[in-house]
C-alpha cells in the first residue's frame, strides 16, 4: 500500500499544472458562491424626476410636514440619478444606464394634503424578466418602507391633534390661545350643572357632560388605534432550532466545503480512473494490491490533500472573519468526515468511468448540482419538489459535510455527531458502489 | 492443484468462463513445457485475451482448474500496462516491491539488461517509444522470475523492426528455460516462433499441435491459407 501511495504523490508532483488547477479551481469557485451568499446585492442606480416645487411641505391639520423627508427615505435604498424631465428618464432607463425611473408628480402633495385623494408616483422600467423582477421588488419594497416613514408622520400629526383635542392646551401664533380639552368638559358642565335649578336646563347640561364624558374615553384610544392603523403588523422573530449563523460564517461554510468536494472528488476519481487509463489496474488487482485496499488507497490519499487545503483555507479565512478558531477541534472533525464522504463519492465515480477524462467531467457534473440543490431555502420551491431536492442531497455528502462544518464552526443544528453519522453512512454506500464498480477490473 | 509432469510449467484442465448466458470459455484444457514457445491462435473474439487473462488471475474461471497460482505466472498484457507519469526504473523497482521480490535492485537491475533498456532506465515512459513501452511491459512480467509468462498479443501495435526485436528478446526468454504462452492474431508469428499452437474458435479449443500439424490438418498450402481452411472445416462459421 505504501509503495502505491508514493507512486501516486509522485505522479501528483509530477503534475504541477494539474495540482494547481485542482486546488485554485475549487477555491476560485467556492470564493465565488461565498462572496455570492455574503455580499448585500448592490444598489440599484435609479432616476429621480421630482415634480414638486422644491421646499414644498404638506399641511396635515396645521401641521406641515417636509416632502424633503419622504423623498429622502426613498432616495435612501438606491443610487439616485437626477433628471430633469420624465422623458430624459425613460431614455436613461431604455439605454440601460439605470434600472428604473421614479416620477414624483408636482400634484403629489395637493393630493396628500387633501386626506381624501391617494397620491401616485411612476415607476419606468424596464430590462429582462429577471432584471424586472429585481428591479421591482427593490423599488417596492423602498416605496413601502417610505410610505410607512412618511405614515409614521402622518400620524404623529394626527396624534398630537387628538391629544390636543382631549386634553386642551395653547394653540394659535405663540400659543396664544388656550383649547380646553374634552377630559376637562364633564367635570366642568357638572359643576355648573350643579348649580343650575332643578330643571330643563339643568337636565340638558347633565347629558351633555355624560355625553363629553363618554367622547372623551373613545377618543383617548384613538392614537393607539392610528398606531395600529399606520404599521398593521410588527415583526418579532423566534429561531426555532440551533444557533442564528452570520451570514458571512455560513458562506466560508460554504466556500470550504466546495473546495473540499471538489478537491477530493476530482482527486480520487481522476486517481481510480488513472489505473483503468493506464490499463495498470490488471496488475495491480491479480494478486498485488486488493480492490478494496486500491480504492481505500485512492480515497484516503484525495481525503488527506482535500483536507489539508480545507482547514488551511479555514484558518487563512480566519484572519479576515470571525471564527471561533477555538472550535478547531470540531473543524478537524466535520472536514475529516466530510473529506471521507467525498473520497468514496470520487472513487465510485473513479471505478465508473473508464478513463481520468470521463472520470473529471462527471465528477463535475454531479457536484456542481449539488452545490446549488443543498443551497435552495425551504419555502422557495413547491413543497413536493423541495422533497425531492431533500431527498437528492440526502444521499450526497455535500449537505451533510456542510452541515457538519456548520455545526463545527456555528453550531448550527443538526448537531456535528448526527452530520458525521450521516457522512459516515455514504462513506459507506459509495464506497460500496466503488467496490461493485471495480468488480470488473479490465 | 494439478501436477505437473516431467517439463511442464503450466497445466490447465477444464477452463471455462461464462458471462450470463454466454460462454465465452468451454473446456479448455493444455499444458505448457520449459522453454516451449505455445500460440493461441483464432479469429477476434476466439477467447484467446479471456483465456490468458484467467491463467494470469486477473478473471476467475467460471469452472476447471490452473496449475500455478498468480505470483508464479508473468504476464504481459496487450496494452502496455506501465504508469506513464514515472520512468522505467521507476515502474520497475514499485513493481518489484509490489510483487515482494526478495532483492529489488538486482530484480530491476536484470530486467534493464535482459529488455536493454540500460541506457533508457531513467526516461519517462510517456517519451518511450511503442516498441519500448512493450519491453518494459514485458519486463514487469518477468520481474518475479516465473517459470511461466503469458504473453497477450505482444506484437500488435509495435513496426516490424520493434517486432523482430521482441520476438529476439522473447526467444532468448524461451531458451533460459522459460515456457512462454503467447496469443496472436497474426498467424505468421504462430508459425515462424511457436513450437505449438492451439486454435480458439468460439472460446472452444479446437487444435492442439505443431505449426506443421496444423497445415496437414488444414489441407496443406501456406500456414495461413491452411489455417483458414482448417477454422472453414472445424469451425463453427
Amino acid at each position: 500500500m505504501r509503495w502505491l501511495l508514493g507512486k501516486d504523490l509522485l505522479i501528483l508532483r509530477r503534475s504541477r499544472l494539474l495540482v494547481a488547477l485542482l486546488i485554485f479551481y475549487p477555491v476560485a469557485i467556492a470564493l465565488l458562491i461565498g462572496f455570492a451568499i455574503s455580499a448585500s446585492p448592490a444598489r440599484p442606480r435609479v432616476a429621480i424626476v421630482d415634480e414638486t416645487p422644491p421646499g414644498e411641505t404638506i399641511t396635515l391639520g396645521g401641521t406641515r410636514v417636509g416632502l424633503d423627508e419622504y423623498t429622502k427615505q426613498l432616495f435612501s435604498q438606491v443610487d439616485v440619478v437626477h433628471v430633469p424631465t420624465r422623458a430624459v428618464a425613460e431614455s436613461k432607463v431604455a439605454s440601460g444606464e439605470v434600472l428604473a425611473a421614479i416620477v414624483i408628480p408636482s400634484d403629489i402633495v395637493a393630493k396628500i394634503s387633501s386626506g381624501v385623494s391617494q397620491a401616485q408616483i411612476e415607476v419606468i422600467y424596464n430590462g429582462d424578466a429577471v432584471e424586472q423582477s429585481f428591479v421591482r421588488s427593490t423599488i417596492d419594497a423602498t416605496l413601502a418602507q417610505a410610505n410607512l416613514a412618511l405614515s409614521e408622520q402622518i400620524k404623529s400629526v394626527a396624534v398630537h391633534d387628538l391629544n390636543l383635542l382631549l386634553s386642551g392646551g395653547h394653540i394659535g401664533p405663540l400659543g396664544s390661545q388656550e383649547l380646553i380639552g374634552l377630559r376637562q368638559l364633564p367635570g366642568t358642565l357638572s359643576g355648573i350643572a350643579s348649580r343650575q335649578p332643578p330643571g330643563k336646563d339643568r337636565e340638558t347640561l347633565t347629558r351633555i357632560a355624560g355625553f363629553a364624558s363618554l367622547a372623551a374615553n373613545n377618543l383617548g384610544i384613538a392614537a393607539d388605534v392610528l398606531t395600529t392603523v399606520s404599521q398593521p403588523i410588527a415583526v418579532h422573530s423566534t429561531l426555532l432550532q440551533g444557533k442564528r449563523t452570520p451570514l458571512d460564517t455560513y458562506a466560508v461554510v460554504v466556500a470550504v466545503t466546495v473546495s473540499l468536494m471538489f478537491l477530493c472528488v476530482l482527486l480520487a476519481a481522476g486517481g481510480v480512473a488513472l489505473e483503468r487509463e493506464e490499463h495498470t489496474i490488471a496488475r495491480l488487482v491479480r494478486g498485488l494490491v486488493s480492490r478494496e485496499g486500491l480504492l481505500a488507497e485512492k480515497a484516503m490519499l484525495a481525503a488527506v490533500c482535500a483536507f489539508v487545503v480545507a482547514l488551511a483555507m479555514l484558518l487563512g479565512v480566519s484572519a479576515f472573519v470571525s471564527l471561533d478558531v477555538s472550535r478547531i477541534g470540531l473543524w478537524v472533525l466535520a472536514l475529516a468526515f466530510g473529506a471521507l464522504g467525498f473520497g468514496a463519492l470520487g472513487v465510485a465515480i473513479g471505478a465508473l468511468a473508464r478513463e481520468v477524462r470521463a472520470a473529471s467531467l462527471l465528477a463535475f457534473l454531479l457536484s456542481l448540482p449539488l452545490v446549488f440543490l443543498a443551497l435552495v431555502p425551504s419555502g422557495s420551491v413547491a413543497t413536493g419538489l423541495y422533497d425531492v431536492i431533500g431527498a437528492v442531497s440526502f444521499v450526497f455528502p455535500y449537505k451533510a459535510a456542510l452541515q457538519a462544518l456548520d455545526a463545527a464552526v456555528n453550531g448550527a443544528s443538526p448537531s456535528l455527531g448526527i452530520s458525521i453519522v450521516h457522512l459516515l453512512g455514504l462513506t459507506l454506500l459509495f464506497g460500496a458502489l466503488a467496490r461493485l464498480g471495480l468488480r470488473k477490473a479490465e | 492443484m494439478n501436477v505437473h509432469t516431467a517439463g511442464e510449467v503450466l497445466r490447465v484442465e477444464g477452463l471455462g468462463k461464462r458471462y450470463g448466458s454466454r460462454e465465452a470459455l468451454h473446456e479448455v484444457s493444455f499444458a505448457a513445457h520449459a522453454g516451449e514457445l505455445l500460440a493461441v491462435v483464432g479469429p477476434n473474439g476466439a477467447g484467446k485475451t479471456t483465456l490468458l487473462s484467467m491463467l494470469a488471475g486477473v478473471q476467475a474461471p467460471s469452472s476447471g482448474t490452473v496449475s500455478r497460482g498468480v505470483s508464479e505466472v508473468g504476464w504481459v498484457p496487450q496494452q502496455p500496462a506501465v504508469y506513464s507519469k514515472l520512468s522505467v526504473i521507476e515502474n520497475l523497482r514499485l513493481f518489484a516491491r509490489l510483487e515482494k521480490v526478495a532483492d529489488t535492485e538486482a530484480a530491476v537491475a536484470r530486467m534493464l539488461e535482459q529488455t536493454g533498456l540500460i541506457d533508457r532506465a531513467e526516461e519517462r515512459i510517456d517519451r518511450l517509444s511503442g516498441g519500448n513501452q512493450q519491453r518494459v511491459n514485458v519486463a514487469l512480467g518477468l520481474l518475479a522470475d516465473p517459470p511461466v509468462i503469458l504473453l497477450d498479443e505482444p506484437s500488435t501495435a509495435l513496426d516490424p523492426a520493434q517486432r523482430e526485436r521482441l520476438w529476439l528478446l522473447v526467444s532468448e526468454l524461451a531458451a533460459r528455460g522459460t515456457g512462454i504462452v503467447f496469443s496472436t492474431h497474426i498467424v505468421a508469428e504462430a508459425e515462424r516462433y511457436a513450437a505449438r499452437v492451439l486454435v480458439l474458435d468460439n472460446g472452444r479449443l479446437l487444435f492442439d499441435g505443431t505449426p506443421g500439424e496444423l497445415v496437414r490438418e488444414g489441407g496443406g498450402g501456406d500456414f495461413e491459407q491452411a489455417f483458414v481452411s482448417f477454422l472453414a472445416k472445424r469451425g463453427e462459421r
